[in-house]
């Protein structure tokens, strides 16, 4: 989680919690209601009518209605449960070829028409200063369309009091082993996205995501020491059915921690992190130096996003992020060249917007472009970006990849990531056989803390479980690791990848960008890997 | 209206107030007016206004608790949000730290709110722009930024009669400036309340002059340095450490500021004798609004004096459960320095290292706040008194804890502002000794 992407709460008597919150708090039962297509497509071509009397060359309009809830626990209290509506329109139009965008949240005609006239203002006047004009991909209209996440349980209809004892059981079973304090959230978002534009495109989606985090601490106060284990879950495009905690689930990992696949223990995994985050309070502190890496999904997403997530994305690198988020290291000349080795010849990186229960997953992106998959990173080779439709010309594309996103009704829409994952192993291999072939090494279960320069370079990467591993045998639980990576380096030291069985996705709820900042939630999956010749730093320090 | 008068607003909470069939209600009335213009690649690339106006109400049966927003203000919807908010009470679980309402207050108003920045033009922010693009176009380089003004207002009541009403403004502005070539950055920022305080054409040069400066940077060797940090650049790690704060955290023996074997560090010596933190609503130069989110009035109150603890934040249920008084959380953050300059403390450095900003500040170990991240856009060496090259970025992994007892001269402090903080700040130039680079950076 980002922590730039939290905002203080500042309503009353919300003092002190950090949490990202969009649009009005509302009733719980309002989560339930939907406006219907028809109604949208009306104030949609009202918008369009306005774009094309008033001169735009081309305009899309996004009616969107976006639902939270979160619910807030810690030990056996529930600190807050919050829910909140947020919707509008959102118009984009191209007018002397430069951009505009308006928002309101009045959706009657006279307010959108309104709005369309502001967008079309901004553009003229901003194109006073356009050295080039836009130049859009080709899309043709897809017609009157929907999408919808193939969820099973829609988590908002699930009733706050059903939630509200589920994540006081774990926190009892947490304490219960031995905890000594522990937090348990569930943050449930429901998009209610109509998208519509000059092209003939009217797309009605409804998206749902679900987050369950935990984190417990174990406090020894006679040596002063503290330690936290976070949840080892993962953020997902799925409904209530993630929480079903079904055993094929369930996976058993060398070393003896469990980790989940497509549906969650809390409760087993809370009960866990007790035991461990007391045990983190004695492990062995980790000596510096040179290891073979062996890294679990749980933990390789974050790696995955930032080193190569981010710097993929054609907006960074061609500077239109330099102020805050940064450039990329993966330049242009690099693409161009067809030999540049992001990676080993076992690294294929795809970016893909279709697998079915990721976070990036819809039908089609906020400019209207169907979802896809391709790939970034084939055989170790830099061959592709993440673009939309005003930048696919830079690469020669014909097509915009989908990738366009705004994080609500108010936000103008750019460019986000997509779903990008390493691709499995093509040789059986499960992470016992990778662990027997390595003689020093350090095996990482979940994800901790993150930082990578503004480049993409250089990072450093904690997690939540570390174990040493010793000719093929995990000896023993350590503690304060992290290690230091260059990018390419990191990816060229690839060595091997376990095979498709061992697929899974970790992710981010809240991944921050543009200014002002914008969240999108994104998926990156992977087999466990190994990186041989990693720096790995010691990161205990003393406060005398 | 998203900035309403006292009268309009004061109108709002009252009629609130008086419908609430609850046990108490609070009500807090916000609106802003934001614009901002972005740009990078020397081209605008966005600009826009967004209006926002909020009525959230909170109510309480005993101890259950409710809490509705809306933003339409008739009537009848003030009526809704009244109901929704009782309604939610009363399906809500007890909470066992539920807090009654604040009594009446007296809040002293701070100066937080200047015309001058409330009336700010669309032409005049895409001035802000071009006095940054021009001068970058005509010299080969390359200008990516940000500038951004609010006017807002806050007003806050309840049902035992307290009332507070203010209106504050702010300017946020930063640029990044690259050479058309990637091998230079330089970066400047500005946070002001008053615009008139504010000059792109003057800060612009500060970017430029960085962007040039900072091509062709040699590798050193990573390792412990004497480092001069500008303020924005140690502005990031103080306000991380801020979050060790907390009363209740330290006490429960999960902060740097716990106490081995139980309580925690207030009235203890944890850093150098000549840090002095102090937080005032009223201070000339980063005024912030005289009351806290929970309506609590802020203080004029020492922080850390002499290197001493005198301050964590209780939040008002566990400063009762701890029996301690609760007082409004800073809005501010001022730490006290010398006179000198930026440019006065690299005169006086036989060597160090410079650096204009830091980036991607994250916790590595809450035990002992130890952080990591960057140096970014403007890192040189300094020897015999003077800049002589540019260098390139290190990582750090550095505590503020560490870094606060390593002090060798503090300069004059300055107003900024931090993307990730939620603290206005003076913040001086400091020069430490042993400040821990971990690694190089390949990042221009």
């Amino acid at each position: 989680m980002d922590r730039r992407d939290f905002i203080k709460m500042s309503g009353v008597g919300l003092a002190s919690m950090m949490l990202p919150l969009y649009g009005r708090q509302v009733a719980a039962e309002v989560l339930l209601s939907k406006m219907d297509a028809a109604t949208k497509k009306k104030i949609a071509d009202v918008a369009l009518a306005a774009a094309k009397s008033g001169g735009a060359s081309y305009c899309d309009v996004r009616i969107g209605r976006y639902l939270r809830q979160f619910v807030i626990t810690r030990e056996d209290k529930v600190q807050n449960v919050v829910n909140t509506e947020s919707s509008g329109v959102g118009v984009r139009v191209l007018a002397n070829g430069t951009w505009g965008f308006a928002a309101t949240s009045d959706m009657d005609s006279d307010s959108v028409s309104k709005a369309v006239k502001q967008a079309i203002a901004i553009a003229k006047a901003n194109s006073r200063m356009q050295s080039s004009p836009v130049q859009l991909a080709p899309a043709k209209g897809v017609g009157e369309v929907s999408w919808s996440t193939p969820i099973r349980k829609n988590s908002m209809e699930v009733p706050i009091k059903e939630k509200v004892d589920l994540l006081l059981d774990v926190n009892a079973a947490a304490m219960q082993a031995g905890a000594s304090f522990i937090r348990s959230i569930l943050f449930l978002v429901n998009e209610q996205k109509y998208f519509a534009s000059s092209d003939g495109s009217y797309i009605d989606q409804d998206i749902h995501r679900i987050w369950a985090p935990t984190q417990v601490t174990a406090v020894d106060q006679k040596s002063g020491k503290f330690r936290t284990r976070d949840g080892l879950s993962a953020p997902r495009g799925m409904g209530y059915e993630y929480l079903d905690a079904k055993p094929e689930h369930k996976i058993a990992l060398p070393g003896g921690a469990f980790v989940y696949s497509d549906s969650y223990d809390m409760k087993a995994d809370a009960i866990a992190a007790a035991k461990q985050a007391k045990e983190k309070l004695t492990a062995q502190s980790v000596k510096p130096g040179k290891f073979d890496l062996v890294l679990d999904p749980s933990h390789l997403w974050l790696t995955i996003h930032e080193s190569v997530g981010h710097p993929t994305e054609l907006d960074r690198v061609l500077g239109y992020e330099a102020n805050y988020a940064g450039t990329s290291f993966a330049t242009l000349d690099k693409w161009k060249s067809k030999n540049f080795k992001y990676g080993s010849d076992k690294v294929t990186i795809f970016a893909d917007k279709t697998q079915p229960t990721t976070l990036g997953a819809v039908g089609y992106d906020d400019e209207g472009i169907k979802t896809q998959r391709w790939d970034l990173i084939k055989d170790g080779i830099l061959v592709n970006y993440q673009v939309i439709r005003d930048q696919a010309h830079i690469l020669g594309l014909d097509h915009s990849q989908g990738c366009c996103y705004a994080d609500s009704w108010s936000s103008v829409q750019f460019q986000r990531m997509a779903n990008v994952s390493l691709a499995p192993g093509k040789e059986a291999l499960k992470p016992d056989d990778m662990i027997k072939n390595v003689e020093n090494g350090i095996y990482i279960i979940g994800d901790g803390s993150f930082s990578i320069d503004q480049q993409r370079y250089n990072a450093q990467f904690g997690g939540q479980l570390f174990y040493e591993i010793k000719n093929g045998k995990i000896t023993q639980p350590l503690e304060d690791v992290a290690y230091q990576i260059r990018t390419p380096e990191f990816w060229n030291s690839c060595v091997a990848v376990c095979d498709e069985k061992d697929y899974r996705f970790g992710g981010s709820f809240f991944d921050g960008k543009g200014q002002p900042g914008q969240v999108s939630a994104v998926s990156h999956g992977s087999s466990t890997a190994r990186f041989n010749g990693a720096n790995v730093i010691n990161t205990a320090r003393s406060l005398g | 209206m998203s900035v309403m008068t006292e009268q309009e607003a004061k109108t709002i909470l009252d009629k609130v107030c008086k419908l609430s069939k609850a046990d108490e209600c609070t009500a807090q009335l916000t609106g802003s007016v934001d614009g901002n213009i972005r740009y990078a690649l020397n081209n605008v690339s966005t600009s826009g206004i967004v209006n926002n106006t909020d009525l959230a109400v909170q109510v309480a049966f005993g101890k259950r608790v409710g809490t509705a927003t809306i933003n339409e203000f008739d009537d009848a919807s003030l009526e809704k949000v009244v109901r929704r908010a009782e309604e939610l009470a009363k399906l809500a679980p007890e909470n066992p730290e539920f807090m009654p309402a604040i009594d009446k207050q007296v809040y002293k108003a701070s100066d937080t709110f200047v015309e001058k920045t409330a009336t700010i033009t669309p032409e005049y922010r895409a001035t802000v722009a071009a006095d940054c693009i021009e001068p970058c176009r005509k010299d080969k380089l390359v200008a990516a930024g940000f500038f951004t003004d609010s006017a807002r207002f806050a007003a806050i009541a309840n049902t035992k009669g307290n009332y507070g009403y203010q209106k504050s403004t702010n300017v946020d502005f930063t640029c990044t400036v690259r050479t058309d070539d990637g091998r230079g950055s330089g970066w400047v920022a500005r946070n002001v309340g008053d615009v008139s305080k504010f000059d792109a054409k003057s800060d612009i040069r500060t970017a430029i002059q960085k962007a040039k400066g900072s091509a062709d940077a040699k590798a050193l060797e990573p390792g412990k340095y004497t480092v001069i940090l500008e303020p924005a650049a140690s502005a990031g790690l103080i306000s991380f450490m801020m979050f060790g704060f907390d009363a209740r955290q330290a006490d429960e023996g999960r902060s740097f500021l716990s106490k081995k074997g139980g309580g925690n560090k207030i009235g203890e010596k944890v850093f150098d004798e000549r840090v002095n933190i102090f937080a005032d609503p009223w201070d000339a130069e980063s005024a912030v609004v005289p009351w806290d989110d929970d309506g609590l009035p802020r203080e004029k109150m020492p922080v850390v004096t002499k290197g001493v603890v005198d301050y964590l934040q209780y939040s008002r249920y566990w400063a009762q459960k701890q029996g301690k008084k609760a007082v409004g959380q800073p809005g501010n953050l001022i730490m006290a320095g010398g006179d000198k300059s930026t440019q006065d403390l690299i005169k006086g450095t036989k060597k160090g290292v410079l650096v204009t900003r830091t980036w991607y500040i994250r916790m590595v170990d809450p035990q002992t706040v130890l952080l990591t991240g960057l140096t970014r856009d403007g890192t040189f060496y300094i020897e015999n008194g003077e800049i002589r090259y540019p260098i390139k970025n290190f990582r750090f992994n550095e505590s503020p804890a560490i870094m606060l007892n390593n002090i060798e001269e503090l300069g004059k402090p300055v107003r900024v502002a931090d993307d990730e903080s939620p603290f206005i700040m003076m913040i001086p130039p400091m020069k430490i000794r042993d400040f821990t680079f971990t690694s190089l950076s390949d990042a221009v």
